[in-house]
């Protein structure tokens, strides 16, 4: 359906067709077999712009919003949610910065992110602190012109490719969360090593780190935002990058129909195509109706963030600015139920999609020669990754509580 | 660096079919794209651009729907687009062809310095491999064809990998030259967001034979030396052995023993 | 036009051997020569090259011209168009055959403008039109759909560049006699604006493509890289060469220089063996020279099946290791 989309987003949509199509199809089974990250990919996302969607003109990016991002997000996880995450993770670890940064540090870090000659990635999880963020225990403390960190992350989408990590750490630690900071860490950084890489279920061509901080000497220009107000940050990071997860996951059930259909129109038995089995045709129109509720929350979100996003970033770049403070000025409201809404939504329906379509085309699909069986294990990162099914549910009902508390219902 | 890429519309070769009664080309609806081969050189000339930096002109000759053609190359990341439309051209072989191009490109030197001009190795439908060092001997530029690889773009020249039969010979190239390009040399990218929006609105410069100072007794099918006479669908050969057997093993078996039984082997 | 007179073929010669489509130049040339009564005559270009001359008149030139200079020992496009313009200018050839090579093509075009004249490449078929005594050149267009003869009515010479193996090599004849004419290289006039570095003979192993008498090659219906490993072991036990169609090229699968095809190579074996491959126009052009092709497709309709001598409908899996097992150890 038409989610009344702009030009841009219409060519958005066209390009990373295209590009889903020629160059990640080709390519998704044999680096998901061996586990490794595409550089030749990533070469040719950034050579067709898909790093810079979403950012300014002025740094070489096409001035689209989260929407452009997330359909982008969409329709490559529909051919592979794992080497999607090539842009997806860059996204992800460079929206912190780009909303809290200073305009200095903009002018330093969004050319190479834009173009894609540097990767981001976003470093929040640690051993201890997976649901609960407030639990991390790395630690920045300031020691003349820089912070000194110290600690471990782990599970790191995109590690060891990535050039720079947006590291939560605490900078006063004595402070609990009201301690909580974000830091920008480059790859090279004396003391910062990569410790063990995941072998994981799902998403096997993005490449899984853990992320280790040993008396590593951060400069203290590369503090985003103000100390001890790192959570608040994340939050509103959660809030733009969620709806992504849910483009991924609509991508992927997407992905999941568009493999199951042709099959079942042509598999035969009992002397007919399955497809007219009206057992088996029912539940693939119930999974496409889902699929496509899933999208149109998605777009009517992201539309709707846009309206916010997009004039935020103007003015702050405008007015010299952080986008995060522009942003304030806006609205003081957050997205975070309805982010949270799509992210819970779509995942459970990505990973019913996938599960069902594997049962509806039987034998072939538990072979890893049709690629359905990697669309069931791809699927469930989507409930797990920034936030599980059960936090967003957390998210959805303290809000809820929230607005009846204030009608006083 | 300026780099002009020389590309041509033609039909997408798959879908070309002959009439077997008049032995001619069906040209209605058969769909029209850029020269395969004219996608490696665009290609390299916006890598170029993107290493070094620099401006990718972009200069095709043909009727007005050879527009098409340089509006996909924008959307690839070439900067300005020329486009050579007279009915002066009409017919034209490579001999006149490769003149027009070169009075095309001349034109564009004027307006800015051109350091190099790169085509693809030949095109889909003629197939000549002609055009670009012609190019070159009318501008009377150093060329080399068959480049599978830029060893290094200098400062005054560029060193190039040429392909033979046998191996590669390396060469270097005094600015402004012309280089004709094999596949192996990119991997042309699919058209970026940007690329698509701004093809859409570029304005694509229109010259005539006039506008570029071409000698029209050297243009189009009354002046070019060589002349069609007579064309036809070629012969296909169909009367194949099928080798037999119950199985793939006892097929091969088979096969082997034909094969010594003539001699083959 | 009068004065226009003799057919002339180039030789080419690289890094002091002659390329074997001189051979073919001289059989094509020969009879276009003896049709118009006319000298049928070599062109030499090179460094320590006028000691094929010999060769030349064995192989049926009545004359050979050679510009013998140090500075032609390598090719480079500007100071071989011009040095062969200007022999052209001086002698005024009525005919001019090149070989259409990687070096024939580039040279035969950029000589073609210099020497104001029409050139047809890479033409498969060259006869003398009876009536008026023109060189008729019948060549593949449109990725070998179409055949299109080409003609050049009011220019000299005729050009023309030869696709290789289009020709049988001349038969040899000891002890013919020719003239030879010498053309003075002028360093002034021939500088060079290019600079030749150096030649990197091909890294792959195996034997060339051009040398092979038998040729295994494999398509897209291999299916994967490592399909060429099995290709390779018939090749070997067979003593012949691997190549391929353009599909598993564009994969990446095998370099570019053993694509046969309308745009990669032709070649001309005693025996071709096309696994997997379609055999689409543009594919058998390369190879439709061969003495016998053999087939092994999974489908019984592509259309190699037809155009082969041998079909097997099979996978190609299944059979090429039966047949390293017929043909023993």
């Amino acid at each position: 359906m038409d989610y009344a989309i702009n030009e841009m987003e219409q060519e958005t949509l066209n390009a990373t067709r295209e590009l889903a199509q020629k160059k990640l199809k080709p390519l998704r089974a044999e680096m998901d077999a061996k586990e490794q990250f595409s550089k030749e990919m990533y070469e040719e996302f950034r050579k067709s712009g898909m790093f810079g969607l979403w950012l300014p003109e002025k740094y070489g990016g096409l001035g689209g919003g989260i929407t452009c991002l997330a359909m982008a997000f969409e329709e490559l996880s529909r051919v592979c949610a794992g080497l999607a995450l090539t842009p997806g993770t860059s996204a992800l670890g460079a929206i912190p910065m780009f909303l809290a940064a200073t305009p200095q540090q903009r002018e330093r870090w969004c050319y190479d992110l834009a173009s894609g000659k540097k990767l981001w990635a976003f470093a929040l999880t640690e051993p201890e602190a997976g649901s609960d963020a407030t639990a991390l225990k790395t630690t920045a403390i300031k020691d003349g012109d820089y912070y000194v960190v110290n600690g471990t992350k782990h599970f790191i989408s995109t590690g060891k490719e990535a050039d720079f990590y947006t590291v939560i750490v605490n900078t006063n630690p004595s402070r609990g969360p009201r301690g909580i900071s974000m830091l920008v860490v480059e790859k090279g950084t004396e003391g910062f090593t990569f410790g063990k890489k995941e072998e994981k279920m799902g998403i096997r061509t993005n490449p899984t780190y853990e992320l280790i901080f040993d008396n590593v000497r951060v400069p203290k220009e590369n503090l985003l935002g103000s100390e001890g107000r790192g959570l608040l940050y994340v939050q509103e990071t959660l809030d733009y990058s969620r709806p992504g997860v849910a483009a991924q996951a609509v991508g992927i059930a997407q992905g999941a129909l568009d493999e199951t259909i042709p099959y079942l129109r042509t598999r035969k038995q009992f002397g007919q195509p399955i497809i007219t089995f009206q057992a088996l045709a029912h539940k693939v129109a119930e999974l496409a109706a889902k699929t496509e509720a899933g999208r149109a929350l998605v777009y009517t979100l992201t539309h709707k963030m846009d309206q916010e996003f997009l004039p935020a970033v103007k003015a702050a770049m405008e007015n010299n600015t952080t986008v995060h403070d522009e942003l304030k000025k806006i609205k003081g409201g957050r997205w975070t139920k309805y982010s949270a809404m799509a992210k819970l939504f779509c995942a459970n329906t990505a990973m019913e999609v996938a599960d069902e379509c594997v049962t509806l085309c039987g034998g072939v699909a538990y072979m890893r020669d049709f690629p359905l069986e990697k669309y069931m294990r791809d699927a469930k990162i989507t409930q797990i990754y920034e936030g599980t099914v059960h936090i967003q549910k957390n998210e959805i009902i303290a809000a809820l509580i929230k607005e009846y508390a204030a009608k006083g219902e | 660096m300026h780099i002009l890429a020389c590309v041509k519309q033609t039909p997408k070769s798959d879908n070309v079919k002959i009439d077997p009664a008049t032995g001619c080309l069906i040209r209605s609806g058969v769909e029209s794209a850029m020269n395969p081969f004219d996608e490696y050189a665009l290609e390299e000339a916006v890598c170029l651009k993107e290493q070094l930096g620099g401006f990718v002109s972009v200069m095709t000759m043909g009727p007005a729907a050879a527009e098409n053609v340089l509006r996909d190359s924008i959307a690839r990341g070439a900067d300005k687009a020329y486009q050579l439309g007279d009915m002066a051209f009409a017919g034209s072989d490579t001999w006149a062809t490769s003149y027009a191009l070169s009075k095309g490109a001349e034109k564009i030197n004027a307006e800015m310095k051109i350091d190099l001009i790169i085509c693809g190795k030949q095109t889909n439908d003629s197939d000549t491999g002609h055009i670009g060092p012609q190019i070159s001997a009318w501008l009377g530029w150093p060329n080399a064809a068959f480049v599978r690889r830029i060893v290094e773009a200098g400062e005054k020249s560029i060193t190039v990998e040429r392909l033979t039969e046998d191996g590669t010979e390396v060469l270097e190239l005094p600015y402004p030259c012309v280089i004709s390009v094999v596949k192996e040399i990119s991997n042309p990218r699919v058209r970026s967001v940007k690329g698509r929006m701004a093809a859409k609105r570029a304005e694509v410069t229109k010259w005539t034979a006039d506008d570029i100072g071409a000698d029209k007794n050297k243009l189009g099918v009354k002046n070019c030396p060589t002349r069609v006479v007579k064309s036809f669908a070629p012969k296909r050969d169909g009367n194949a052995v099928v080798v037999q057997g119950a199985n793939g093993k006892e097929k091969a078996a088979k096969l082997v023993e034909l094969l010594k039984e003539n001699k083959y082997i | 036009m009068k004065e226009w007179k003799n057919v002339w073929i180039f030789a080419q010669t690289a890094r002091g051997k002659l390329s074997p489509t001189a051979y073919e130049l001289l059989n094509a040339g020969r009879k276009l020569a003896d049709d118009l009564g006319e000298k049928l005559c070599a062109v030499l270009l090179g460094s320590d090259v006028k000691k094929f001359a010999q060769d030349m008149f064995d192989h049926g030139a009545d004359a050979v011209y050679v510009c013998d200079a140090a500075q032609l020992e390598n090719y480079v496009d500007d100071v071989y168009a011009k040095t062969l313009s200007d022999m052209i200018a001086c002698y005024k050839p009525n005919k001019f055959l090149l070989p259409a090579t990687n070096l024939g093509r580039s040279l035969s075009a950029k000589t073609a403008i210099l020497a104001k004249t029409g050139l047809t490449a890479d033409a498969t078929e060259v006869v003398i039109h009876k009536e008026d005594g023109q060189l008729h050149a019948t060549r593949p267009t449109f990725g070998g759909n179409l055949m299109a003869t080409i003609t050049c009515a009011h220019t000299r010479p005729e050009m023309c560049s030869l696709r290789p193996m289009a020709y049988a090599k001349s038969a040899k004849e000891t002890g013919r006699k020719g003239e030879v004419i010498e053309f003075a290289f002028d360093e002034g006039k021939f500088t060079s604006l290019a600079k030749f570095l150096q030649f990197i003979k091909s890294e792959g192993e195996g034997l060339d493509l051009s040398e092979a008498e038998i040729i295994v090659a494999g398509g897209r219906g291999l299916g994967k890289p490592e399909g060429f490993a099995l290709l390779e072991k018939l090749a070997r036990r067979l003593g012949g060469a691997v190549a391929a169609s353009r599909a598993p090229v564009d994969s990446g699968w095998i370099e570019y220089r053993r694509q046969i095809g309308l745009t990669g190579r032709t070649v001309k074996p005693k025996l071709y063996i096309a696994c997997g491959i379609s055999g689409q126009i543009q594919h058998m052009a390369g190879c439709s020279g061969s003495d016998v092709i053999v087939a092994i497709n999974k489908d019984p309709n592509a259309p190699i099946m037809k155009m082969a001598h041998y079909a097997v409908e099979g996978d190609l899996y299944e059979v090429i290791p039966a047949m390293l097992e017929a043909l023993g150890e």
